[in-house]
């Protein structure tokens, strides 16, 4: 096998150009290059959640004096939290609430996503769309509007009122309980939706043929097959609302009413009003744990459940 | 085969993935202008092995040279190299006559200079009319044209081909074989192929390294390959092989007596395999070296009688199965039909196969 | 029988909810342009007349227009950092094999689950202890973190969808990273950079804890609208000023889902025709 004339020429390289040390280093080590290009990112977020959620752990164990902090460290703050009964109270009623939320809007949001997995074939994208479209708007507005429909006299009551079917108007449903929960449901619809259509969506309709093959009817296919491989969708959604719900202080401030208070509206309360950042932070870390074992728990609970069905 | 005279090197290279061993102490040479093809099953490190010579995978121990500048360290663009890829990777953004003359930016010529070079592409890819169309609404051959134009424009030392005609159908794929080969003749640079058809790399290649489970089995010619495999695991990916078990006899120079369970006692060239008596072996022996007779033969150095099993008629030629007292598996018969006379018919009955020492290989590993 | 046909029958009762179900997502939120519209000064039924003096007295209004210019500042520059910082980590994520991929992308998604008040109180304390006077550039902090996520979610299924070989084919042919970026793979991410840009853009338009706990003397818009809920007589004018809000940003997000949407099959198809 004879060498070409045509390659005779030069069969040395021209110097290949310089690589500076750094990026011999960037081609040697993949992992340093990705981690080069997420560094900002992680600045940020660095920045934004590490260093922040750190101080707020120091300052729950400083004590406000005045205007400024007292740094001597002291568990006073989380003494105080579990003696007085407001606080214990407080924190029950949101996750209480917010557990009702979830749960109401999950049972309701299933079969959207269901229909929207199942039964659409068309244009899947523009129910998505269509569904989750109101989530990125204002939150505040949103609100606002559940203000205006549920108010004394608001759009529900002035309705009922003018065709005739009460003489008074509702009070019990702005500034209560069921007003906040009803909103938190309606605003966070679409964190629900999504994962479980996702989950919904990943299911091969092969199973249920052959489900149907094997001779069962629609219910018994919903129950053995489709339910149980949403399964991770659903706790998916139960934990996207669940966690950022107990929290919320928007809704309960402007529809909670005294009844319907939740520990957000106090721990906002502690960097405003009432100026003992110490507690605020206190509330908030304690918030944060509860979340966090709840969460927990659940999945735990759930995986182990999941487990022993299969 | 030295480092000296080889224009790419492999010098005890390893590529790990985590735990998993993709490349394990891979040496080889591979010379100036060769059409050198790497051979092997799915997984067994061809690709990742191209892709460390090109840039995209770092070498976890060992060296890669190529013109004796060691690359470790240099990035992809910095290597004298360019790569056909397996789906092409043509920029969809862009047009033809831009894909095309994507790589010279850096070069920094005269627009009139880019574009005779480009219409020069165009041309040696058989597509001249197509330079203003947008890249994706050309087919698969198409685009593999152009992947290729993209890269030869660049005039690069070495082209890398990562099974580039696994999407063509079987007709345009035969085409393109001959298209590549005739064109790497031209224009005379090296060639590393990447391929799991063991057709397609015999066609093509000069040299053909078959790979397997990270390790390099046997760097060969085609007909080395196929005539002098040096394992079983050589022998049957590279065409079909029947397989005995044997044991030798006696050594007398360069022949060896072997009896082989079944065949009988047989006397076989001791090539580049040491042997020694007792040692246990394999025979091997391509279907195509047997011939099959209804009549025991008269002139046949070595003959056995079987049974003919099954017969599958494929055209031009006719795949045998016979069985033979003591091997366990049927033997393989291929022959061409070159006429209806030598053609065999029928089923279940007595057959005599015949072979002389030249057709047969042996094997160490069992 | 065909069981394919029979698991896809038309359903009507679950028809008839996902109507419904719509139907009862977006009506609460219609009921503020209509009402916008309504002359009255109170939000109830019956409806009396039509007019559009709530908007006109809006234009009046110095401090809305000095809100408005705040969250368009904030906005924009959220958008463009949360942006720029989310292609990089975009890509980081989904082309190269990192140790510690899941706990990072949990991390960084953080701001999308953890309670926002909690965000808030945090970067308040901190800018507090560091100093920092709170101001629109506070603020515009909070967002860029409550936003990343957003931005980095909108572009992992563009780079994922996007064929890594034509990057590789790039550097191959000669380019290095920075030129392999602009020439072939900011165009091709250009569709999801858009939807990016406008979807956080809107994020922060429309946010409000980071707003509440971090802005100085400085409002943005849902700061000020939250002011102005204590003044009843002002309610029709905050009601037609949300109107304007809503429209908008449903506006941007649906042009931004729509831009998204549409290149992606096209990045696809390219890759997948023969």
């Amino acid at each position: 096998m004879s060498v070409e004339p045509a390659i005779a020429a030069s069969s040395s390289l021209a110097p290949l150009p310089k690589t500076g040390r750094f990026s011999m280093m960037l081609q040697r080590y993949e992992a340093l290059r990705a981690y080069t290009l997420l560094s900002p990112t992680l600045l940020i977020m660095a920045l934004g959640i590490l260093i922040p959620f750190g101080i707020l752990i120091v300052m729950s164990f400083w004590t406000q004096a005045g205007f400024g902090f007292d740094l001597t460290p002291t568990i006073a703050n989380y003494e105080q939290a579990a003696d007085r009964p407001i606080y214990g109270a407080l924190l029950k009623r949101s996750l209480w609430m917010s557990s009702a939320a979830t749960i109401a809007t999950v049972l309701l949001c299933y079969p959207m996503a269901y229909f929207v997995a199942f039964h659409v074939h068309r244009n899947k994208m523009m129910w998505i769309v269509l569904m989750t479209l109101p989530f990125w708007t204002s939150y505040l507005l949103r609100v606002f509007a559940w203000k205006v429909v549920l108010g004394y006299e608001g759009v529900i009551n002035s309705a009922l009122m003018s065709l005739g079917l009460v003489n008074a108007p509702l009070e019990v449903l702005l500034y209560s309980q069921t007003a906040v929960i009803i909103t938190l449901a309606h605003a966070w619809a679409a964190f629900a939706i999504l994962p479980m259509y996702v989950s919904l969506e990943k299911i091969d309709k092969s199973l249920l043929e052959a489900a149907t093959d094997l001779g069962d009817g629609p219910v018994m296919r919903f129950l053995r097959i489709t339910l149980p491989l949403s399964l991770p969708g659903v706790i998916a959604a139960t934990l996207l609302i669940f966690i950022p719900t107990t929290g919320d202080y928007i809704t309960p401030a402007l529809l909670g009413g005294p009844d319907g208070m939740m520990i957000g509206n106090l721990i906002q309360k502690q960097f405003g009003a009432i100026n003992n950042w110490p507690m605020g932070a206190t509330l908030a870390i304690i918030l944060m744990l509860l979340i966090a074992t709840i969460s927990l728990g659940f999945m735990f609970v759930t995986n182990f459940v999941r487990r022993r069905i299969s | 085969m030295t480092q000296d005279n080889a224009f790419i090197s492999f010098r005890n290279v390893n590529k790990y993935f985590g735990k998993f061993q993709a490349i394990n102490d891979i040496s080889m040479d591979i010379e100036h202008g060769e059409f050198f093809s790497l051979l092997g099953p799915s997984g067994c490190g061809k690709t990742t092995l191209l892709r460390m010579l090109a840039g995209f995978e770092s070498v976890s121990s060992g060296e890669i040279y190529i013109d004796g500048q060691p690359m470790s360290g240099v990035p992809p663009h910095h290597r004298p190299i360019n790569m056909v890829f397996q789906n092409y990777a043509i920029f969809p953004h862009l047009n033809v006559r831009d894909n095309i003359a994507y790589g010279l930016r850096k070069q920094k010529l005269p627009r009139a200079k880019r574009n005779d070079m480009v219409d020069e592409m165009l041309e040696l890819i058989k597509l001249p009319e197509y330079g203003d169309h947008k890249a994706t609404q050309l087919s698969g051959g198409q685009r593999q044209r152009i992947a290729l134009a993209r890269a030869l424009i660049l005039k690069p030392k070495v082209l890398l081909l990562d099974e580039p005609l696994g999407a063509l159908d079987k007709q345009l794929r035969e085409q393109m074989q001959l298209e590549l080969r005739a064109l790497q003749k031209t224009v005379g640079i090296t060639f590393v192929f990447v391929t799991h058809d063991q057709e397609e790399a015999l066609t093509l290649s000069d040299r053909i390294a078959v790979m397997s489970a990270g390790r390099d089995l046997q760097i060969d010619s085609p007909t080395g390959l196929y005539e002098n495999p040096v394992n079983r695991e050589v022998a049957s990916f590279i065409g079909t092989m029947n397989f005995f078990d044997a044991t030798v006899t006696s050594v007398k120079g360069d022949t060896a007596m072997i009896k082989v369970d079944g065949l009988g006692e047989v006397s076989a060239p001791a090539r580049t395999v040491p042997l020694l008596a007792g040692n246990t072996v394999s025979v091997a022996i391509r279907p195509e070296k047997f011939s099959l007779t209804d009549e025991k033969p008269d002139n046949a150095q070595f003959t056995i009688n079987g049974q003919l099993n099954n017969a599958a008629y494929l055209g031009e030629r006719s795949h045998y199965y016979v069985s033979i007292e003591g091997v366990s598996q049927p033997v393989a018969v291929s022959a061409q039909n070159r006429d209806r006379a030598t053609k065999v018919e029928g089923q279940n009955r007595p057959v005599w196969l015949s072979w002389d020492s030249a057709a047969i290989v042996v094997l160490k590993d069992v | 029988m065909s069981s394919g046909s029979y698991i896809k029958r038309p359903n009507r009762p679950l028809q008839f909810y996902a109507i419904l179900f719509l139907i009862v997502l977006y009506v609460p939120v219609l009921f503020l342009p209509l009402f916008s519209f309504n002359d009255s000064i109170y939000v109830r039924f019956p409806l009396t007349g039509f007019t559009f003096q709530w908007y006109i007295e809006l234009l009046d209004r110095d401090q809305v227009w000095a809100s408005l210019m705040n969250s368009i500042k904030v906005g924009v520059t959220t958008s463009i950092i949360a942006t720029s910082f989310g292609v990089l980590a975009a890509k980081a994520i989904t082309r190269y094999r990192i140790p510690g991929r899941g706990p990072v992308v949990g991390f960084i998604m953080l701001p999308l689950v953890v309670p926002g008040i909690i965000f808030g109180v945090a970067l308040l304390v901190l800018i507090s202890r560091l100093g920092i006077p709170l101001s629109l550039y506070t603020v515009t902090v909070g967002h860029i973190i409550v936003c990343l996520p957003f931005a980095i979610a909108t572009m992992i299924p563009r780079f994922e969808g996007f064929n890594k070989s034509v990057e590789e084919a790039s550097a191959d042919l000669g380019e290095n990273a920075w030129w392999t970026f602009w020439r072939v793979t900011f165009p091709m991410m250009f569709p999801g950079i858009l939807a990016s840009l406008l979807l956080t853009f809107t994020v922060s338009f429309d946010e409000f804890i980071m707003a509440f706990f971090l802005s100085g003397t400085d409002a943005t818009l849902p700061m000020y609208i939250w002011g102005q809920l204590r003044f009843p007589q002002a309610f029709p004018s905050i009601l037609a000023l949300a109107s304007v809000i809503l429209l908008v940003s449903f506006i941007l997000v649906f042009l931004g889902q729509w831009i998204n949407r549409g290149a992606q099959s096209d990045s696809i198809e390219s890759n997948t025709k023969t």
